[in-house]
C-alpha cells in the first residue's frame, strides 16, 4: 500500500514538473524566437518556417535601422521624462492622501474615504474624461500624460493600510515635542515606509513605461510621443517606412528589412524591463502582497 | 483591487468604532453639532490642508467627468460646452438600443467576458495549486519568475508579437501547417478573434495571477495537512480537503470581482488587435465608445453607450456581491 502511494505519487511529480518546464518554455519562448530573428539574416529568415532555436546567420542591421530612427531615440527621451517626472508626483500625491487617509481621529476623513472609494464602482466615462481635460487645455500638453493619473485609488489604499500599521506611539511622541503633521509625514512615517514607496514606484513606473492611451488622446505633436506610441506605428500599424527612409534603405529593398525591424523595435523596447525585473521581482511580488495579506 | 475592497470594509468598520471611542473620551459634552466640527477643524488643520490637492485631484479628474456625463442627455456641441447645449432627454440611449450594432457588441462584450471567466478564472488557480505541490524550492522560484514576466511587457509589444505570430508565416501558422492544417491570418478571422484574445490574456496573466493564490495557500496552517497525514489521505485528498477549502474565500473574492467587471472590458488590447473584418466578433462596448466617440466625435451618443456600461457595472457588482452574501459566508461589504 505504501509503497504504491510513493509510486503514484513519483508519477504525479514528474507530470507535475514536466507541465512547469513547459509553462517556463510557452512563457519565454516567444522572446526568444523575436531575440533570434532579430539577428538573423533577413533573406534567411523570409524562407524560413517553424520556430528558431538559435539565429539564421548573424546581422546588427535591424539593431542599426531602429538605432538610426529619431522618432525612437525622442520616445526614449519623452518616456523617460514621462516615468521620471509621473513617478514623483504619484509618490508625493499618493503618500499625502495615504496620510491624511491614515489619520482616523480626523471627522471627515471618513467621509473623505467614501467619496474617494465611490470612483472604484463609477465613473464618468472615456468621453466625458476626454472633453474635461481637453476642456482644461490638455491638448498637446505635457502634464496630460502625468497630472491626470497622479493616484491610483487602489495604490492609495494599500499605502494607507500599511502607513496604519505604524505604531502611534511613535507620532503621539513626536507631537507631544511640538511636531506638525508634515513633520510627522516626512520624518517618520515616509522614512519607516521605504519599501512600500519602492514598491509603489515600481507600480507606478512600469505603468507609466507602458502607457500609451492618453499619450494618443491628447498628444498631436511627434516631438512629444511616449516610446510606446512609436511602437505601435511600428509594430500595429506596419509603417516601418519612417525608420528606412531616414537610413537610406531604397524601395525595393523595404520589404525584406520590415519584419527585421519590427523584431529589433520589439526587443530595443523590452530588453530593460527583461534586464531589470530579475533583481526587482521580489518587490513587485511583495507589492501584490501588501495590498492581499494586510487586513 | 480585490482586497482593497475588503480593506474599505474593515476601514469602515474600525472607523465607526473608533469614532465612537471618540465621542466617549469626553468629546461628547460638544452638544452642538456645529462646535465639535470647529474643534476638529482646529485641531486637524494639517491634515485638511494635505486633503485640498488629493481631494482637488478627485474632483477634476474623478468628479468632472461624472458631471460630464450629463452629455449623454444633450446635444454636445463643442461650441455650446457641456452646460450650454440643449438638453435632449434619453434620445440617445433610444438611438444606441435601436443602433444595427446594440446586440453585437453586447453579445460580444458578454460572449469575450463568459469565455475569458471559464478559461482564464480557473488557470492561475490550478497553475498556483501546481506550483504549491512542487517540493524543489529553487525550480518553484524559477518557474515564478518566468511566468511573471510577461505581465509587465507593454500591451503594445504584446499586441506586435501576436500580430506577427498568428499572421500567414507567423510561428503559430506554422505549427498549424505542420499539423496538415491550413494557413490563414487568424486576425481576419471573426471566429478566431476570442481564441486569440483569451489565450493571449492567460499566456500575459496566468503567472502573476498566482501570486494572491499562493499567498493564501502559504497561510494554511501546516497542522492540517500532518493530520490529515496521519489519518491517511494522500495528496489529491489533502488538496481536495485542506488546500482548496483554504483558498476558497480568496477564490469567491476575485470571482465575485471579476463578475462585476463583466462589461468593464479593458480595450486597450481590441482596439490594436480588431479590425473591420473581425468587428463582427471582436467589437465590444468600450471599443464602440472609442470608436464613436473620439473618432467621429459624435461625444453625446458615445457619452451614452459609456454610461449606460458603468450603470450597468455598478449593479453588476452589487448583485455579485448580494449572491455571495446569500449562498457563502464571503462577501465585500
Amino acid at each position: 500500500m505504501a509503497i504504491r502511494k510513493n509510486k503514484s505519487e513519483g508519477i504525479f511529480n514528474f507530470i507535475n514538473a514536466i507541465i512547469m518546464i513547459l509553462m517556463i518554455i510557452i512563457c519565454i519562448y516567444p522572446l526568444l524566437y523575436v531575440t533570434f530573428a532579430s539577428l538573423s539574416e533577413p533573406s534567411k529568415l523570409m524562407q524560413h518556417t517553424g520556430p528558431l532555436l538559435s539565429p539564421l546567420g548573424f546581422t546588427l542591421k535591424g539593431y542599426e535601422l531602429v538605432l538610426q530612427n529619431r522618432d525612437i531615440a525622442t520616445g526614449y527621451a519623452n518616456t523617460i521624462f514621462y516615468v521620471v517626472v509621473g513617478t514623483a508626483v504619484n509618490l508625493i500625491m499618493t503618500s499625502l492622501g495615504a496620510y491624511v487617509l491614515s489619520r482616523k481621529n480626523a471627522y471627515w476623513v471618513n467621509k473623505m474615504m467614501l467619496f474617494i472609494a465611490f470612483t472604484m464602482f463609477f465613473g464618468g466615462g472615456t468621453i466625458p474624461y476626454f472633453l474635461i481635460i481637453k476642456g482644461l487645455g490638455g491638448i498637446n500638453h505635457r502634464w496630460t500624460q502625468i497630472i491626470p493619473g497622479a493616484i491610483s485609488t487602489w495604490n492609495l489604499i494599500v499605502m494607507r493600510t500599511s502607513f496604519a500599521t505604524i505604531p502611534v506611539s511613535l507620532e503621539e511622541s513626536a507631537k507631544l515635542d511640538g511636531a506638525s503633521d508634515f513633520t510627522i509625514l516626512f520624518k517618520i512615517i515616509l522614512p519607516l515606509s521605504t519599501p512600500v514607496l519602492a514598491v509603489m514606484a515600481l507600480f507606478y513606473g512600469v505603468g507609466h513605461w507602458n502607457s500609451w492611451f492618453g499619450a494618443m488622446l491628447f498628444l498631436r505633436h511627434r516631438s512629444m510621443y511616449p516610446l510606446q506610441l512609436i511602437l505601435r506605428e511600428i509594430l500595429i500599424s506596419n509603417s516601418t517606412q519612417s525608420t528606412m527612409v531616414q537610413s537610406g534603405i531604397n524601395e525595393g529593398q523595404t520589404d525584406i528589412y520590415a519584419l527585421l525591424v519590427q523584431y529589433s523595435t520589439i526587443i530595443v523596447a523590452t530588453v530593460q524591463i527583461l534586464l531589470i525585473y530579475p533583481f526587482l521581482q521580489k518587490y513587485f511580488v511583495k507589492g501584490v502582497m501588501v495590498g492581499a495579506i494586510k487586513e | 483591487m480585490a482586497f482593497c475592497l475588503f480593506l474599505l470594509y474593515k476601514f469602515n468598520a474600525e472607523a465607526y468604532r473608533e469614532r465612537g471611542k471618540y465621542m466617549r473620551a469626553g468629546h461628547g459634552r460638544f452638544t452642538s453639532y456645529i462646535g465639535m466640527l470647529a474643534v476638529d477643524f482646529k485641531r486637524n488643520q494639517a491634515i485638511y490642508l494635505m486633503a485640498v490637492p488629493v481631494l482637488a485631484y478627485y474632483i477634476l479628474f474623478h468628479y468632472a467627468p461624472m458631471y460630464g456625463a450629463i452629455i449623454a442627455f444633450k446635444d454636445f456641441s463643442p461650441g455650446k460646452g457641456i452646460i450650454g447645449s440643449p438638453w435632449v432627454g434619453f434620445k440617445h440611449f433610444v438611438d444606441f438600443f435601436n443602433n444595427y450594432y446594440f446586440w453585437t457588441i453586447l453579445r460580444n462584450t458578454l460572449l469575450i467576458n463568459i469565455y475569458g471567466l471559464l478559461w482564464g478564472f480557473p488557470a492561475p488557480i490550478i497553475f498556483a495549486l501546481l506550483l504549491n505541490e512542487l517540493r524543489n524550492n529553487s525550480f518553484k522560484r524559477t518557474v515564478q519568475t518566468v511566468t511573471y514576466l510577461p505581465h509587465f511587457i507593454s500591451i503594445i509589444v504584446i499586441c506586435g508579437l501576436i500580430r506577427n505570430f498568428t499572421g500567414t508565416d507567423g510561428l503559430i501558422n506554422d505549427i498549424i501547417s505542420s499539423f496538415g492544417g491550413e494557413r490563414s491570418n487568424l486576425l481576419t478571422r471573426p471566429e478566431m478573434f476570442r481564441t486569440v484574445y483569451i489565450s493571449s490574456g492567460i499566456w500575459q496573466g496566468i503567472g502573476w495571477g498566482s501570486i494572491i493564490y499562493l499567498a493564501a495557500l502559504s497561510c494554511i496552517d501546516p497542522a492540517l495537512y500532518e493530520a490529515a497525514k496521519i489519518d491517511g489521505a494522500g495528496r489529491w485528498k489533502q488538496m481536495l480537503n485542506i488546500t482548496i477549502p483554504g483558498i476558497a474565500p480568496t477564490i469567491i473574492t476575485l470571482l465575485i470581482l471579476r463578475m462585476g467587471r463583466m462589461l468593464s472590458l479593458g480595450f486597450e488590447k481590441i482596439i490594436l488587435l480588431y479590425n473591420p473584418l473581425t468587428y463582427d466578433t471582436a467589437d465590444v462596448i468600450s471599443s464602440f465608445v472609442y470608436r464613436r466617440g473620439i473618432i467621429d466625435a459624435s461625444f453625446s451618443f458615445a457619452s451614452a453607450v459609456g454610461l449606460f456600461n458603468s450603470v450597468i457595472n455598478c449593479c453588476l457588482i452589487i448583485a455579485a456581491n448580494k449572491l455571495s452574501r446569500r449562498f457563502s459566508d464571503t462577501y465585500l461589504w
